[in-house]
C-alpha cells in the first residue's frame, strides 16, 4: 500500500515554506535573525558613528581656513594637555564630583525615610514628588534657577529677609566658589546640577536601602551597637552599591552637560561646552573628538571602580 | 553656455562673450535660469523674518510668491558656526560677517558673484561695494547685507544720566558715578573676536605699542591685549553669549555696562528700563555682513534672486528696523516706514568712519612688517582667558 492511496494534499513547495523549514532545522538561525536589527543598530549606527567621530582625533585642522587635514598626527591629542584645555578637564571633573557628593548627601536621608518609614500613601506621594521635576522641561528648570539665583532673585531676597545677606556675601567673597552673584558662580552651577539630577540618585539609593533586612539592624541593636555604629557598620555598607549606582548617573550626566554652564556659572568652559564650541562653532572636529575621548575614559575608570563595589546589582 | 546659445539669445551671448574675456577665477554664474523652487540660507537670528515673530516684519513671503523659491533658514549663533555649516555644505547662501567671510573665501567654500546678474548692485553703499572682507583681488564674493557697530550699553542710573566717554568703564576697575565699584557689574562678549576690542582700547591709551589696526596685532601687541583681558576677567560678571541672557542680566543681575548690540539696547529701552548706549571716544568694533553663495549651491538661480531681493530698499529698511543695524543700501534709510526717518541715524549710520569692522586676523598682515597673530590662536587664548588663565 502506498501513501498515494491516502488523499493527502501534497506539501506546498513555496519559498516561504522552505524558509520556515530551514529556520526549524537550524535553531540558531532564528536567533541570529531576530538579533540582527538591534545588532546592526548598535554596531553600525550607534558605535560606528561614535568611532568615526572619535577617530577624527588623530587628524588636525588647517589653522586659517578651518578645514580638516586628514593626516594622522598626535598633535591634537597632545593639545588636551595645554594648560587652558587641561583646566577644562579638571574643572568639569571637579564640578561633577561636587555635584555627586552633594546629591548623595541630600538623597540619602530622603531615600532612607521613603524606604524605612513611609507608609503606602506616603510612599506614593514620595514617588510623585521625586519624579515630578522630571516631567517638566529641562530648560524651564534651568531658567527658573537662573531667576532664583540672580542677584535680585528669590534666594538673595530671602537671605536679606532672614538677615543672612552677610553670610551670603561672605560665601560669595570666597575664592573659587564665590563670584559677583550666585548665578555666575560655581556654587550656583553645582546647586542647579544637584537639583536636576537628584532623582537619579534618590531612586537607586532607596532601592538599595529597601533591601537592607530590618533584622540585621535589630540584631546590631541587640548586640549593643549604638545608632551611629549601626549606621556606619551595617546600613551604609549595604546601601553603598545604591549610592554608587546613583553616582554613575549624576557624575556622567554632569560630565556631559553643556546647557547649564551657558546659562549659570562663571563663563569658564566645561567639557560639553568645549566639545560643542569646537565642533559646532569652531569647526575644529579633531580637537572636539579628542575632548570627547575624555569623558569616555573617565567613565570607564569610574565604572570599573563602581563594579568592584557591586553597584550594578542594585540597578 | 557652450551648447545652448542660439541667435535668439543674442544679448546673453554678448554677456557671455564679455565675461569670458575676464580671467577665469572659479565657476561664476553667467546667466540666470528659472528658479529651482527653494533656497537654503544660513543666517543670523532675526536676519530673515517671515512675519512669524511680528507680522509687520516680513520680507520672505513676498519673495516666495514672486520668485517661487521657498526660503529655508538655518540660524547660526556665531561666525565660527557659520563657517562650520558652510564647510559641511548643503546650503546655498550665508550672511557672513567679516570675521567669517575671508575664511570662507580662503577655504574655497564660496563662489565669486557675477554682479551683472544683480540689477540693483549699483545701489549698494559705495564704501561697502568693494570692501576688503568680501572682495579679494578685485573679485566680489558676496553682496553686502547690513552693518552696524557694537555699542557700549549702560545703565543710566548707575552713570547718573551721563554717557561714559571711554571703554575704560568695562576694562579697568573703577568707581562709577553711583559711588560703587564696577567690579562684578560689567560684562564682556564671549567670542575670541573681542580681543580686538581690547586692542582698540590699547590703540588709544597705549600708543607706544604701535597698534595700527585692532585685527592686526604683533606678538607684543597681542600679549598686551591679552593682559588687559586677564585684568578684565577679575571684574567681569559674565561673558555674554546669548543676547536674551544679557537682557536678563541687565534686568535682574545688576549689570550696568557692557559691550553690546543695538538689538539689546532697543529691547531694553522698549521695556522702559533705564538703559542707553553710546560709542566712546576710542571708537568701536563693528560688523558688516555679506550674503555669500556656496560654490556647490544646489539652487544658484534662487540664490541670485534672493541676493537681488536682499538689497531692495524696503527689505533693507525693515531689516534695519528689526535688527537695529544699518542698511547696506543708503536709499533704504528713506524707504521704510518701520525704520522711520531717523532710524538710520539712531542705529548709528554716522559711525562708519569710527567703526573697525570684524575681520579674520591672519598671519600675513598689511600694517605690521613682522607679521601678526592668526585667528586660531585668538580662539585658544580667549578660551584660556575665560577660564581665568
Amino acid at each position: 500500500m502506498s501513501l498515494a492511496t491516502f488523499d493527502l494534499p501534497s506539501p506546498r513547495e513555496g519559498a516561504l515554506r522552505r524558509f520556515s523549514d530551514l529556520l526549524l532545522r537550524r535553531g540558531h538561525l532564528i536567533v541570529l535573525l531576530l538579533l540582527a536589527p538591534p545588532l546592526i543598530w548598535l554596531g553600525l549606527v550607534y558605535l560606528g558613528s561614535l568611532f568615526v567621530f572619535l577617530g577624527q582625533s588623530i587628524f588636525s585642522i588647517d589653522e586659517f581656513s578651518g578645514t580638516i587635514v586628514r593626516e594622522p598626527t598626535t598633535a591634537t591629542l597632545l593639545e588636551l594637555f595645554r594648560p587652558a584645555n587641561f583646566d577644562i578637564l579638571m574643572r568639569t571633573v571637579g564640578i561633577a564630583t561636587a555635584v555627586t557628593l552633594l546629591c548623595a548627601v541630600i538623597a540619602f536621608p530622603i531615600a532612607y525615610y521613603a524606604a524605612r518609614y513611609a507608609g503606602p500613601r506616603a510612599k506614593a506621594a514620595f514617588y510623585l514628588a521625586v519624579m515630578m521635576p522630571l516631567w517638566s522641561s529641562y530648560l524651564v528648570k534651568v531658567y527658573g534657577w537662573k531667576l532664583l539665583l540672580a542677584k535680585e532673585g528669590a534666594i538673595s531676597w530671602f537671605a536679606g529677609r532672614l538677615g543672612l545677606d552677610g553670610a551670603l556675601d561672605a560665601w560669595l567673597s570666597l575664592p573659587l566658589v564665590g563670584g559677583p552673584s550666585l548665578s555666575v558662580s560655581y556654587t550656583g552651577m553645582v546647586l542647579t546640577f544637584t537639583y536636576l539630577w537628584l532623582p537619579f540618585m534618590i531612586l537607586p539609593v532607596q532601592a538599595a536601602l529597601e533591601r537592607v533586612p530590618a533584622s540585621l539592624i535589630e540584631a546590631a541593636g541587640d548586640l549593643g551597637a549604638g545608632p551611629g555604629y549601626t549606621f556606619r557598620s551595617v546600613i551604609l555598607p549595604l546601601a553603598m552599591p545604591g549610592v554608587v549606582a546613583g553616582a554613575v548617573f549624576t557624575f556622567s550626566l554632569t560630565l556631559g552637560d553643556y546647557i547649564v554652564p551657558q546659562i549659570i556659572g562663571t563663563s569658564a568652559l566645561v567639557l560639553g561646552q568645549a566639545v560643542y564650541t569646537l565642533q559646532g562653532t569652531a569647526g575644529n572636529i579633531p580637537l572636539a573628538a579628542a575632548f570627547s575621548l575624555v569623558p569616555i575614559l573617565v567613565m570607564a575608570l569610574f565604572l570599573t571602580l563602581a563594579k568592584r563595589t557591586g553597584a550594578f546589582d542594585a540597578m | 553656455m557652450r551648447t545652448h546659445t542660439r541667435f535668439l539669445q543674442l544679448p546673453a551671448l554678448v554677456a557671455c562673450a564679455s565675461l569670458t574675456m575676464q580671467p577665469l577665477v572659479a565657476a561664476e554664474l553667467k546667466e540666470l535660469g528659472k528658479g529651482e523652487g527653494q533656497v537654503d540660507i544660513v543666517a543670523w537670528a532675526g536676519y530673515i523674518e517671515r512675519g512669524e515673530t511680528d507680522k509687520a516684519y516680513d520680507w520672505v513671503t513676498d519673495f516666495e510668491t514672486k520668485s517661487g523659491c521657498k526660503v529655508n533658514v538655518k540660524t547660526a549663533g556665531t561666525s565660527d558656526e557659520m563657517v562650520a555649516l558652510m564647510n559641511e555644505g548643503g546650503f546655498d547662501l550665508v550672511t557672513a560677517s567679516g570675521d567669517a567671510s575671508l575664511r570662507l573665501i580662503a577655504g574655497k567654500k564660496v563662489a565669486p558673484i557675477n554682479t551683472k546678474l544683480i540689477p540693483s548692485w549699483g545701489s549698494v553703499d559705495d564704501r561697502l561695494q568693494s570692501a576688503p572682507w568680501h572682495t579679494v583681488n578685485g573679485v566680489h564674493y558676496g553682496v553686502p547685507y547690513q552693518w552696524g557697530s557694537n555699542v557700549l550699553m549702560y545703565n543710566t542710573e548707575a552713570f547718573k544720566g551721563e554717557a561714559p566717554k571711554s571703554w575704560n568703564v568695562v576694562f579697568e576697575e573703577q568707581t562709577l558715578p553711583d559711588g560703587k565699584s564696577n567690579k562684578g557689574r560689567i560684562q564682556a562678549f564671549d567670542g575670541p573676536i573681542y580681543i580686538a576690542d581690547a586692542a582698540l582700547y590699547l590703540m588709544a591709551h597705549k600708543p607706544e605699542l604701535g597698534i595700527k589696526d585692532p585685527y592686526e596685532l604683533t606678538e607684543a601687541q597681542y600679549k598686551a591685549a591679552l593682559d588687559l583681558l586677564r585684568q578684565q576677567r577679575k571684574i567681569v560678571q559674565r561673558y555674554w553669549h546669548d543676547a536674551m541672557i544679557q537682557v536678563d542680566d541687565f534686568t535682574n543681575e545688576g549689570v550696568v555696562a557692557s559691550s553690546s548690540w543695538p538689538f539689546q539696547v532697543n529691547l531694553l529701552v522698549s521695556q522702559k528700563k533705564p538703559i542707553a548706549s553710546t560709542i566712546p571716544a576710542e571708537g568701536a568694533t563693528g560688523w558688516a555682513d555679506t550674503t555669500m553663495m556656496h560654490v556647490d549651491a544646489a539652487h544658484p538661480n534662487c540664490a541670485y534672486m534672493w541676493m537681488e531681493h536682499s538689497i531692495a530698499p524696503k527689505v533693507q529698511g525693515d531689516l534695519a528696523a528689526w535688527f537695529g543695524s544699518v542698511p547696506a543700501v543708503p536709499a533704504a534709510c528713506k524707504g521704510s516706514d518701520l525704520l522711520g526717518a531717523e532710524g538710520c541715524a539712531t542705529n548709528g549710520a554716522g559711525n562708519f568712519e569710527k567703526t573697525h569692522f570684524w575681520r579674520t586676523p591672519v598671519a600675513k598682515c598689511a600694517t605690521q612688517a613682522e607679521g601678526c597673530v592668526p585667528y586660531y590662536r585668538w580662539v585658544s587664548d580667549y578660551i584660556a582667558v575665560l577660564g581665568g588663565r
